[in-house]
């Protein structure tokens, strides 16, 4: 079985952005791998230790994610994928869904992993974009993966409750957090993995249809308004004073 | 030329974020055409009191991801809609960008402002955990996905026009076998204009009640802070935060919640943000519209008899 994760690499959290022009500025940031993408990589991993296969990582964008392919490899893929775009900005969704599913449909893998979101945007669009134009299934927020031949049983979270979906291969699908508790990368798997050779192919090589966004600005979020400590003498005083501020100040509830 | 807007249900009800996808399609042009997948005609007549010139009915019998992307595609190339709206939801998610791939549409996601017009539409949107945001223009054909709670709905009178469509699921193959809804008679985090949440300060899952109580007067949902759902207290559906569920309630109550920058991420974009902590030098009281330093345990009782009160 041929598993191919796409990765994505993020800011992390804990970093404060810092916005010049219509971008960010990159001096200081600490980038992660998207921690959903993580549940998917620990995932394809998984499968392969019970039923074999390969594992190939992918990620695109500018030189910097190859450091995210890097921990792939560290932490047991096969394969690492550099599809390189110097000026790939995290706005650029569909530019992205189109370029990263014609490089899935070059590559022919059984079944497409990622994470159920990317933290920077948060759109959630490529992998369904991905699965339309192979054709086929897209299954969202997997906790749970079963592989059975040529067809998987998924169990994904949905608003209220779970679901449980079935497909036949290649297909689609997105980690949530629940799937599993993905693994730490071994010193030794770090070291071996700075002499992996990581594979580099132009994202003009897929061409676009897709427009690139035009980014108008970048901002920081307004201050939020000034808020008010509550005093009183006693919880009771403090929780009657909140209730009838959310009343009649704020008017929400 | 027109403006497709897909609503989406709960149950029997119509989910809010329906209504603020047609007033919010208004603003871009006309005509808005509302698409109801398995609804009926009271809940479409909700979708044209809130801006829809047309309301599309179809029927989807299993749902798939592809299923549904099929009939929204298929009507919006029917009503030659230069624009989808789609809710950013579970929902929304599974099929928005097949839609865009069938449409050969441009792509947004999670958008919070909708302006400009059909053929140019100006968006803004959150990026980095709320961190910053970006103004973009996209042209159409674009799929749009609209952050729920993001859109003032606006009554509009005069169209009754209620259709039905025969777009069909078409070719899928992915299909569901169960579901289980055992946890679906609670208000959704994502939906609910109210949220109470609590944190490592509520000490224990033998507490929640507390903030149920709360929850039930004001008609609120639960939530969780990251601490408490890996104490093991709730369930991760519970979880508000970065690697959990981004809301933006009318009002967001956090109890025992220090405000971790990863819990920020999930809520910041609240419109009123409540803190109650103990502890004064909590980060939540800098996002806070209104804190209590004190005891959640005496405050939260408090403010439940109060509401009862003024209530009724």
């Amino acid at each position: 079985m041929k598993i191919l994760v796409l990765i994505k690499q993020v800011p992390d959290t804990e970093t404060s952005i810092k916005v010049s022009g219509a971008g960010i500025v990159d001096a200081g940031i600490k980038w992660i791998v998207s921690p959903f993408d993580e549940h998917a990589l620990e995932e394809a991993l998984r499968l392969k230790e019970k039923t074999g296969g390969t594992v190939i990582a992918a990620s695109l964008g500018p030189d910097r994610v190859v450091e995210a392919l890097r921990t792939a490899y560290a932490l047991g893929a096969d394969q690492a994928i550099h599809i390189k775009d110097d000026s790939y900005n995290v706005l650029d969704i569909g530019y992205a869904g189109s370029v990263l599913a014609k490089f899935v449909e070059a590559e022919k893998p059984d079944l497409i992993l990622t994470g159920h979101v990317a933290i920077d945007s948060q759109s959630s669009m490529v992998p369904s974009m991905i699965a339309q134009t192979l054709g086929c299934a897209n299954i969202n927020n997997a906790i749970e993966l079963k592989v059975e031949g040529n067809k998987v049983v998924v169990k994904r979270e949905i608003e209220g409750g779970s679901a449980v979906m079935e497909a036949s291969t290649p297909v689609v699908i997105t980690a949530a957090k629940n799937l599993n508790e993905p693994r730490y990368p071994s010193l030794k798997g770090i070291m071996a993995a700075k002499k992996k050779q990581v594979d580099v192919k132009a994202a003009d090589s897929f061409g676009s249809g897709f427009a690139k966004v035009e980014i108008v600005s970048l901002e920081l979020p307004p201050p939020r308004p000034p808020g008010r400590i509550i005093d009183g003498d006693a919880p009771e005083t403090k929780a009657k004073e909140l209730v009838k501020a959310l009343r009649e100040e704020a008017k929400v509830i | 030329m027109a403006v497709l807007a897909v609503a989406e249900l709960k149950g029997d009800s119509l989910k809010k974020i329906s209504k603020e996808l047609v007033s919010a399609g208004r603003t871009l042009g006309t005509p808005v055409v509302a698409l109801l997948v398995n609804g009926n005609d009271a809940q479409a007549k909700e979708l044209l009191g809130a801006g829809a010139d047309t309301v599309v009915k179809a029927t989807l019998a299993n749902y798939s991801p592809e299923g549904m992307a099929n009939i929204v595609s298929a009507v919006a190339k029917e009503k030659g809609a230069k624009i989808v709206l789609a809710a950013h939801s579970v929902l929304g998610r599974d099929y928005a960008g097949r839609v865009a791939v069938q449409l050969g549409a441009n792509v947004a996601a999670d958008v919070v402002s909708i302006k400009g017009s059909l053929e140019n539409v100006e968006l803004r949107k959150p990026v980095y955990s709320g961190k910053a945001f970006a103004n973009i223009r996209i042209k159409s054909p674009a799929v749009i996905t609209v952050r729920p709670n993001s859109q003032e709905v606006k009554a509009h009178s005069g169209a009754e026009a209620i259709e039905t469509s025969s777009a069909g699921e078409g070719n899928v193959t992915g299909k569901i076998t169960s579901t289980d809804m055992s946890g679906g008679s609670k208000i959704q985090l994502t939906d609910a204009s109210i949220i109470v949440s609590g944190g490592r300060g509520i000490k224990g899952p033998e507490n929640w009640p507390l903030l149920q109580a709360l929850c039930d007067v004001t008609g609120a949902a639960l939530g969780a802070s990251r601490a408490a759902v890996d104490a093991g207290w709730i369930s991760h559906s519970a979880q508000v935060g970065q690697t959990g569920k981004t809301v933006s309630p009318n009002c967001y109550i956090a109890c025992g919640i220090s405000g971790a920058i990863q819990h920020l991420a999930g809520m910041g974009s609240s419109k009123y943000i409540v803190a109650i902590n103990k502890d004064k030098d909590a980060p939540i009281f800098k996002v806070a519209t209104y804190g209590i330093v004190d005891d959640l345990f005496k405050v939260v009782p408090a403010m439940t008899d109060e509401f009862k009160k003024v209530l009724g």
